[in-house]
């Protein structure tokens, strides 16, 4: 029970990552591998707002999350729009954004680590025990899983029930026929990108809560989003939630049964099984 | 038909003198001179073996670290018991039969999930080793004695560059090589003029993976001691897309053009900036895509063309006055 | 009569809850040039894309010459026999005209290499009207010759089955011409051919037969003539008011 307790906090987390992942990929087109860098950054400066200011990280997250958009708008006009422009089909895109971010990853990793070093961080916030069914958990993750259960449903809500958040379904299925509706497809692109990096961000404010980080992990962090994503199907953002709890579960189990070094090979073996028996996602239809 | 041509013949001898030039350096430098060399030879050899696969493809490979740890792994399991020449085949079969079995899940699908799932692949091999060492074996570590000194690396090096430029020069010239360039042009005619696509990108990467995998055998002697950490070394992955795609993988020569500068520029920084390194790679990235697209050999493609045809416009401003 | 080489029996292709091609059954005979006409949408090309394999019909069969090929990968259906032309043309960009021919050539049911494979698109090439392009490069092609070209790819697999999906389409009225002539001289060379097509001279001046589709179904089958005046095809084509 306490495993089925734990993944399902862990996975609350990674739910909120592989979300703003899915929306760079699955609206904007961009592969977006320094993803997990913008985590850690989010993770440092929660952890700077703390330890300097004391400013309670969950309150952090409101200055966190618009810094964090107007970054990721920045880089998409400025990096991404380029590629977006000069690419004469998605393949070539693709190739060109994963190389982009492999960029963008390593220079956000030079700056953290010229900046904090390369040491292991953590700060103590609501790390109190709480008791469930018996079993303690720190209060800290059951605030984290509490606030990104309601980032989601805001997404959810803005993505369903808003003319805007139709506007952004409307890209991820087909940016052409998009246009074609006069939807400005290069702003909604830039307004998706920017919003799936803030999302990224908070759940990295969120993690830094209980979680040890250093200027190195960010590449994990991606690689685990990245199969989420793959999982839940691109641009489903119910699946990704889904896959999220799932992986969670299954690296906790993996963590509590076997050995806490095998996380990600339980990541690789969820990921195989999909890519075999239904590589169109979760949710996905069969491709035709 | 000719088993080489004129021109082919030329290459040939020309490169065969330059082989043979190189080879001599040992005999005049064993310090500094020779470890770089090494070090530029071993990713002349990485990159053009990964340039193999994703030259036609563009699927970008991030899966060289796994195959390089599992050369290494098998000479530091091995060399007690098993001759070395033999360690090389087992090392090439494993990381072969590694290649095969990601191959095999991914290629059927879009160039994204390969990626994705080389991404990780060192890391979830060298937890796999970890896990297997710390609960099978008494130590983390294992020691590599032999009597190889740097220059031997270095020959053996130089040897393996040679079988698989030939190797890559054969491709090419096979219906492999041909449905390869296919296959970049357009998959979906390729699938319809008869070729198996994804057999043909699986057996290309089971022979790109298993070079990678002989070089990590090669290089295990020089470590003396291997640890997990040390032999899947997740930049070895990074520098080598990044020095192909600089040299340009167009041509099976395109990635020394990349590999010579970068080896050593990066060497200069590891030892000078020493906490910049990332800033490199980064920069080097960003260069790529931002400045050269098709590497240091589509400019000079470029240049070539340029001078051609103002050869050309030269020529005919001399005919008509 | 000459035997069946290739036929659909029930074939049946559904897109989640889009039926584009709806229990479908015709045959070709050896020899034969079929039209496969219909408006737009009426599931035309999702039908060659059933025969070569670029999609798995939903349900129904599929053979060639007695061999079952519904739901075989593309590239085994091309090694059995069936070659087929793009809607839009799909040349290799990267290749000179000659590797393109070529390039149909090597992994097809007839397999060739080397020189002779060499010899032969050279051939090709004067065939559909392009000899002595060998070495051009594609990238500056008409239109009209980077079909000919994808002809002549698909000519080098010396196909049992040819599909030409809107061959003739976007071609000026003097191309037209020699279009026409070409598929003609094809069919007296005896490969049989399905041609889906728009352009209703050619279906007329070409055509042994034809099968007429609407909304996926088919709703006529038969000779040209008869077919282009039966009055539910007219229907499919102009609306009820010129029934």
């Amino acid at each position: 029970m306490s495993v089925i307790i734990s993944g399902l906090l862990l996975g609350g987390t990674y739910a909120l990552i592989a979300v703003g992942l899915t929306m760079q990929y699955g609206v904007s087109r961009i592969m977006n591998l320094a993803n997990g860098e913008n985590l850690v950054f989010a993770c440092f400066v929660a952890f700077w707002l703390f330890t300097t200011f004391a400013i309670n990280p969950i309150l952090g997250i409101v200055l966190i999350v618009p810094l964090a958009f107007v970054l990721n708008w920045l880089i998409y006009t400025y990096a991404m729009r380029p590629l977006v422009d000069r690419a004469k089909n998605r393949g070539q895109l693709e190739v060109d954004s994963i190389l982009a971010t492999f960029g963008l990853l390593f220079i956000l990793q030079g700056i953290m680590k010229l900046t904090f070093g390369g040491g292991y961080f953590n700060y103590n916030f609501l790390a109190v025990p709480v008791t469930i069914m018996g079993s303690n958990y720190g209060l800290n993750r059951i605030v984290a899983f509490i606030a990104a259960a309601v980032i989601a449903g805001a997404l959810y809500l803005f993505l369903n029930h808003t003319r805007y958040g139709t506007a952004i379904r409307a890209v991820a299925v087909d940016p052409v026929s998009a246009g074609l509706v006069a939807i400005d497809v290069p702003r909604a692109s830039a307004f998706a990108f920017a919003l799936g990096g803030a999302l990224t961000a908070a759940s990295g404010a969120l993690l830094s809560t209980f979680y040890t980080f250093n200027a190195d992990m960010g590449i994990i962090f991606t690689m685990k989003a990245l199969i989420i994503v793959i999982m839940g199907g691109v641009g489903d953002v119910r699946g990704a939630v889904l896959a999220a709890l799932l992986l969670g579960l299954a690296e906790t189990a993996v963590a509590t049964f076997i050995d806490p070094g095998l996380t990600i090979a339980a990541t690789y073996a969820l990921f195989m099984l999909v890519l075999l028996f239904r590589p169109q996602g979760i949710f996905g239809k069969r491709p035709s | 038909m000719t088993w080489l041509n004129e021109k082919e013949r030329r290459i040939a001898g020309f490169a065969a003198i330059a082989f043979g030039v190189v080879a001599l350096l040992p005999l005049v430098d064993q310090g500094y001179y020779l470890s770089i060399s090494v070090n530029i030879v071993m990713y002349v050899v990485l990159c053009t073996a990964w340039t193999l696969f994703s030259g036609p493809t563009h699927y970008i490979s991030l899966a060289t670290a796994a195959f390089f740890g599992i050369g290494t792994y098998t000479v530091a399991l091995g060399i007690d018991t098993v001759p070395f020449p033999l360690l090389l085949v087992i090392a090439a079969l494993a990381s072969g039969l590694l290649a095969c079995v990601v191959g095999i899940a991914t290629l059927r699908l879009s160039g994204i999930y390969f990626v994705i799932f080389t991404l990780g692949l060192a890391e979830l091999v060298r937890q796999v080793v970890t896990w297997l060492q710390t609960n099978f074996s008494s130590s983390l570590g294992l020691y590599v004695f032999t009597d190889f000194g740097e220059q031997h690396i270095y020959w053996m090096l130089l040897g393996l560059a040679a079988i698989v430029y030939i190797t890559g020069w054969l491709i090419n010239r096979s219906r492999l090589g041909f449905a390869m360039q296919i296959i970049g042009n357009d998959e979906t005619v390729a699938k319809h003029v008869g070729i198996d696509t994804a057999r043909a990108k699986v057996i290309l990467f089971i022979i790109s993976g298993a070079f990678i995998g002989i070089v990590g055998a090669i290089l295990a002697p020089r470590f003396s001691y291997v640890q997990p950490p040390s032999a899947f070394n997740p930049m070895i992955s990074f520098q080598v897309v990044i020095m192909a795609l600089l040299g340009g993988t167009k041509r099976i020569w395109g990635p020394l053009l990349g590999v010579i500068p970068f080896t050593i520029l990066f060497d200069q920084v590891t030892a000078y900036f020493p906490n910049h390194t990332s800033f490199v790679i980064g920069i080097a990235f960003m260069a790529i895509v931002y400045l050269l697209p098709q590497g240091v050999l589509g400019r000079l493609e470029d240049l070539v063309r340029l001078r051609k045809r103002f050869r050309m416009v030269s020529a005919e401003e001399g005919n008509n006055p | 009569m000459s035997a069946a080489i290739l036929s659909l029996d029930h074939a049946t292709k559904a897109f989640g809850g889009l039926i584009a091609v709806n229990d479908l059954s015709f045959s070709l005979q050896d020899g034969e040039l079929l039209g496969l006409i219909g408006p737009n949408g009426s599931g035309k090309t999702t039908v060659l894309n059933l025969i070569s394999g670029a999609l798995k019909p939903t349900s129904g069969s599929i053979s060639l010459g007695g061999t079952e090929i519904a739901g075989q990968p593309a590239h085994k259906i091309a090694r059995l026999g069936i070659a087929r032309t793009f809607q839009l043309v799909r040349i290799l960009p990267s290749l000179t005209a000659e590797q393109n021919v070529v390039a149909g050539g090597v992994f097809g049911h007839v397999r060739s290499w080397g020189v002779e494979a060499h010899d032969r698109a050279r051939l090709l090439l004067e065939r559909v009207g392009l000899s002595g392009r060998g070495d051009s490069p594609t990238s500056s092609m008409t239109y009209i010759d980077q079909k000919r070209l994808e002809l002549a790819r698909a000519l080098a697999a010396n196909p049992k089955v040819l599909l030409l999906d809107e061959w003739l389409a976007g071609l000026n009225p003097s191309e037209l011409k020699i279009g026409i002539d070409l598929i003609r001289e094809l069919r007296n060379d005896g490969i049989s051919i399905i041609m889906v097509e728009h352009v209703m001279d050619a279906i007329r001046s070409l055509c042994d037969r034809c099968v007429v589709m609407s909304s996926g179904l088919k709703i006529a089958d038969g000779d040209v003539h008869g077919v282009l005046a039966d009055p539910e095809v007219i229907r499919a084509y102009l609306g009820d008011d010129h029934a």
